[in-house]
């Protein structure tokens, strides 16, 4: 068997007489888990920026109180579709983009399990996103109930709603095959030598989010699924007048919705282990305690979800426990941060750009989960829920939480995707107004939900004013950040700015693992033979 | 400046803040609120709140510190070392008895705000789009409780008046809830249409209003005074305008005011001028306005109402429709497609007369049911105005006629 490093040469050429198809027909119809990859990556990007401008709308409503743009229905609208299209188009498509590219050359693979799967999969995104969108200019307007889509207020939904019920359905279904793919591909087809406590973490964090979207997705095709019918075929799971019960809706969204919030983060767990130790240029801290602690937060997510619904009546024992539950959560996340610190004590570090927005996480995720354990407590939850309180915890750890870490991981991997360093004056530009302004965004929106200002209110009283001004504005600075990455990004896809393709295959000095042993940019095939896993490769983590 | 000046001057812009902090009605922190239970939550929040700081003081600063210490300039050679089981035992214990230490009081607050027995009154509360129905059910007073109308004005888009000009803008509301200080009050919330939050800040009580379900909490407020709150669950387009306004009163006041409500109780709707009272001011502190008794439908006034004039149909029903149908269906009638249709020569607006008062009564999709809210009166006037407005001339309605759709 030919070594890890006679494998950064390709075989395509002489196996396939048939490369990548040239023009449309390439990206309609690859199984290429390369190409998929940066598909996924693409639409969440354009995803990024669409639910940024109705963010943009929402935050221009709430500049100054009083009505000034637009209708309070219209408002309700923004709010419900700016939040699913940043989950299911923003994050969780850059979280699947990240695993097509990274998991298979992380365990020495050529591609996912199910490579026509895969396509399918992603193609289903776009269609699905187009009638989510439109739904705008339906009549009645897009869904207005809130992403968590409650009834009976979603059931007021005009012409829209099928509309609504079908595109989550088809996220659904893209996310679980999704899953099904990167689970049996990690666990059917690492690399002789690669055994599980020796793959990376990012391919840890990715098999436990896989579980979890296989067991929750389902839960959400059933709530969904039973409003459907309780609009049109006269069922009445959640219609009091039926016999039915409003507070299962919560309880079986909720179900679904907290492990969700871990799918929408456990892959950043990964991505920050990987970028610490390369720029520390020293081995990940307690990698066993690492999976431990990703496995366990993945557990006790089960057994959490009514904290988003202390405020509904739960008896108190009910109450009692998943306060209790909620808080145990906490040790596991601060083990990991914890890790991370010890990773970073007296290592060497340099701060390029990935590293810059993954110390950035560190820091500001802390900070979410700090204001996640205040709310933990569910006597003060009364006065936390639904108030901006909470919008400031879920942003933080959403958004320099997950979203940093997305930018993090394409500024770490897109050398070796395209072959082209990226600018770095212009990345630690990049990060440095984001990580400004995206507090300037979020945290006056703590002072303004303690000081009593609900969510989900297209107007306010005065006294709100000073910080939604301050909020507004960091919103349309960070919104326009984001471009010089776009940019910067591109340059690196197309050679703009005279880059060139001359990155190295370790790009990173620091960094450890099989992907870091193909050339850049990297073969459209990989691993098409099994490299042998050696010490020496996955040292990060003896 | 020398050192003990600056110093000095520090510590006091810090007490201040710190004091502004804890203060009341302000906007950095939750108020203290106006009951031992508010204090005793505010209490918990802190403590929460100083051990995160307190945290984040020495993660953020380990954290720092590394960054400036152990960067390549300063540390060129890195350290190898990457576990320890004993420092891994260290940090999951440790947090774990931190939280401990905080669960343990939030378990006790949370014990006492489940405890409803003994109350001495109970009120019903029930929300409704977009507005709260409040029912005093040992006495049987009941009424409606709107955003009062000047807020309800000014918040129409681009209506040219500067909220700052609106005393208590989106937190007003035409009735208040009047309740008793020093007296523990038991609310039984719940809501006829969708989901919707009661909350009141200073009282630290927030409960969901589900359709279907009764939830019990309670308050005892221990002095005199105002209290403002708003709907605290998505529950349609003006989620953001059914505010919540609790006004204790000594409990002899409280006796008198329960006292008028009963027996003067009196109706808005005169015969000479329909006037929509319940939307005319919003209730001062002390309300010699009347509030409306307004049960499911009934509870009309004791002398029918007389014939009515033309002319006083529709002024009354210029400010009904002002108050209450304006917000959707725009001054001009024109409404907004696709969502609010449009009143001039619209299909109800100018059909059939049934139909037409059907729609008012009852609502439709994204248009409430006004039926509680207004009387025949009101809805005569309302319906009049609209038959009659923006070239429309499809005659008008009695009140009568609204009477019999009512049973229906």
């Amino acid at each position: 068997m030919a070594n890890a490093h006679a494998h950064g040469h390709d075989h395509s050429h002489d196996d396939h007489a048939h490369g990548p198809e040239k023009g449309i027909m390439r990206w309609i119809k690859t199984t290429n888990h390369k190409d998929l990859g940066t598909m996924y990556l693409w639409l969440s990007m354009i995803m990024f920026f669409i639910g940024g401008l109705m963010s943009l709308g929402i935050r221009l409503e709430l500049f100054r109180p009083g009505m000034q743009w637009m209708d309070p229905e219209m408002f309700n609208q923004l709010t419900t579709v700016h939040a699913l299209v940043m989950i299911f188009g923003g994050v969780m498509p850059g979280f699947v983009g990240l695993a097509n590219w990274m998991v298979p050359m992380m365990v020495g693979c050529s591609d996912l399990a199910l490579p026509r799967v895969n396509n399918w999969g992603f193609w289903i995104l776009p269609f699905a996103f187009t009638l989510l969108i439109s739904t705008f200019f339906m009549p009645g307007g897009a869904p207005a109930g809130g992403w968590t889509i409650y009834p009976p207020l979603v059931l007021q939904t005009g012409a829209s709603f099928p509309f609504l019920i079908f595109a989550i359905h088809l996220m659904g279904i893209s996310s679980i095959t999704g899953a099904i793919n990167v689970a049996v591909t990690i666990l059917n087809m690492r690399a002789p030598g690669m055994t599980l406590l020796k793959m990376p973490l990012f391919v840890w964090t990715w098999l436990i989010t896989a579980y979890l979207l296989i067991a929750t997705m389902p839960v959400l095709a059933g709530a969904v699924t039973m409003l459907l019918t309780d609009k049109y075929f006269g069922t009445s799971f959640f219609n009091a007048a039926g016999g039915g019960d409003p507070v299962m809706f919560e309880h079986i969204f909720w179900f679904f919705g907290h492990p969700e919030v871990y799918i929408l983060i456990l892959p950043a767990f990964g991505i920050i282990s990987t970028i610490i130790p390369t720029f520390a240029r020293k081995p990940l801290f307690g990698y066993s305690s690492m999976v431990y602690a990703t496995a366990s937060i993945a557990f006790l997510s089960f057994i959490v979800w009514a904290h988003h619904m202390f405020t509904v009546g739960i008896p108190l024992a009910g109450e009692l426990f998943f306060m209790f539950s909620t808080m145990l959560i906490a040790v596991p996340t601060g083990v990991k941060v914890f890790n991370w610190l010890a990773t970073m004590w007296r290592g060497s570090m340099t701060f390029e750009t990935p590293m810059l927005f993954a110390i950035a996480f560190v820091f500001l995720f802390t900070i979410g989960g700090f204001s996640g354990l205040m709310l933990a407590m569910a006597p003060v939850d009364f006065q936390y829920h639904n108030t901006y309180f909470v919008v400031a915890h879920f942003h933080y750890v959403l958004v320099p939480g997950a979203c940093f870490a997305i930018i993090a991981a394409i500024y770490y991997w897109i050398p070796k995707w395209t072959g082209r360093m990226y600018n770095e004056f212009w990345g630690k530009v990049h990060f440095w107004w984001s990580a400004i302004f995206i507090n300037v965004l979020f945290f006056p929106q703590h002072f303004v939900g303690l000081a009593g200002m609900p969510r989900r209110i297209p107007d306010y009283n005065v006294q709100f004013t000073d910080f939604n001004q301050i909020s507004s504005i960091g919103a349309f600075a960070f919104f326009i950040g984001q471009f010089i990455f776009l940019i910067n990004m591109l340059s690196c896809c197309f050679g703009w700015f005279g880059r060139k393709q001359n990155a190295p295959a370790r790009v990173w000095e620091g960094a450890h693992g099989l992907e870091w042993t193909v050339p850049s940019p990297a073969p459209y095939h990989t691993f098409e033979d099994p490299p042998n896993v050696t010490d020496a490769e996955t040292a990060a983590h003896a | 400046m020398c050192i003990g000046k600056r110093v000095s001057r520090a510590a006091a812009a810090l007490t201040t803040l710190l004091a502004t902090s804890m203060a009341h009605a302000s906007k950095w922190n939750m108020p203290e609120g106006a009951t031992q239970i508010s204090h005793e939550v505010y209490a918990l929040h802190m403590m929460v709140f100083w051990i995160c700081v307190a945290i984040g003081v020495v993660v953020f600063g380990v954290m720092f510190y590394s960054v400036f210490a152990h960067r390549r300039s300063k540390n060129p050679v890195p350290a190898t070392f990457h576990e320890s089981t004993t420092v891994e035992i260290i940090w999951t214990i440790l947090p774990f008895v931190i939280l401990i230490f905080m669960a343990v009081p939030a378990a006790g607050t949370l014990i006492k705000m489940y405890d409803t027995r003994d109350a001495d009154m109970t009120i019903k509360i029930t929300g409704v789009q977009w507005r709260w129905q409040y029912e005093y059910v040992d006495s049987g007073v009941s009424f409606i409780s709107s955003l009062s109308q000047d807020s309800n004005f000014a918040r129409e888009l681009n209506s040219g008046i500067d909220p700052a000009t609106v005393p208590n803008y989106l937190l007003s509301v035409d009735h208040n809830l009047v309740v008793p200080a020093g007296k523990k009050v038991r609310l039984l919330v719940t809501a006829a249409d969708v989901i919707h939050g009661w909350w009141v800040p200073d009282l630290a009580v927030k409960r969901d209003a589900i359709p279907g379900f009764v939830n019990e909490v309670w308050f005892k407020i221990d002095e005199p005074g105002i209290h403002r709150g708003q709907c605290t669950v998505l529950c349609g387009r003006d989620h953001g305008f059914m505010p919540i306004v609790v006004e204790a009163k000594t409990p002899e006041e409280f006796d008198a005011w329960i006292k008028a409500q009963k027996s003067g109780g009196a109706v808005e709707v005169a015969a000479a001028t329909p006037a929509i009272a319940n939307d005319a001011a919003p209730a001062p502190a002390a309300p010699p306005a009347p509030a409306e008794v307004a049960a499911a439908g009934s509870a009309k006034p004791a002398a029918a109402p007389a014939k009515l004039s033309h002319d006083d149909l529709m002024k009354a029903g210029k400010t009904a429709y002002e108050a209450n149908c304006q917000a959707c269906h725009q001054p001009t009638g024109q409404g907004m497609a696709p969502t609010f249709p449009s009143l001039v020569g619209g299909k109800i607006s100018t059909g059939p007369v049934e139909g037409h008062i059907v729609q008012i009564l009852k609502g439709k999709n994204l248009m409430p049911p006004f039926g509680d809210k207004l009387s025949d009166a009101d809805v005569a006037a309302v319906a009049t105005y609209e038959r009659n407005s923006w070239g429309n001339k499809a005659g008008d309605v009695a009140p009568a006629q609204v009477a019999a759709q009512r049973g229906k």
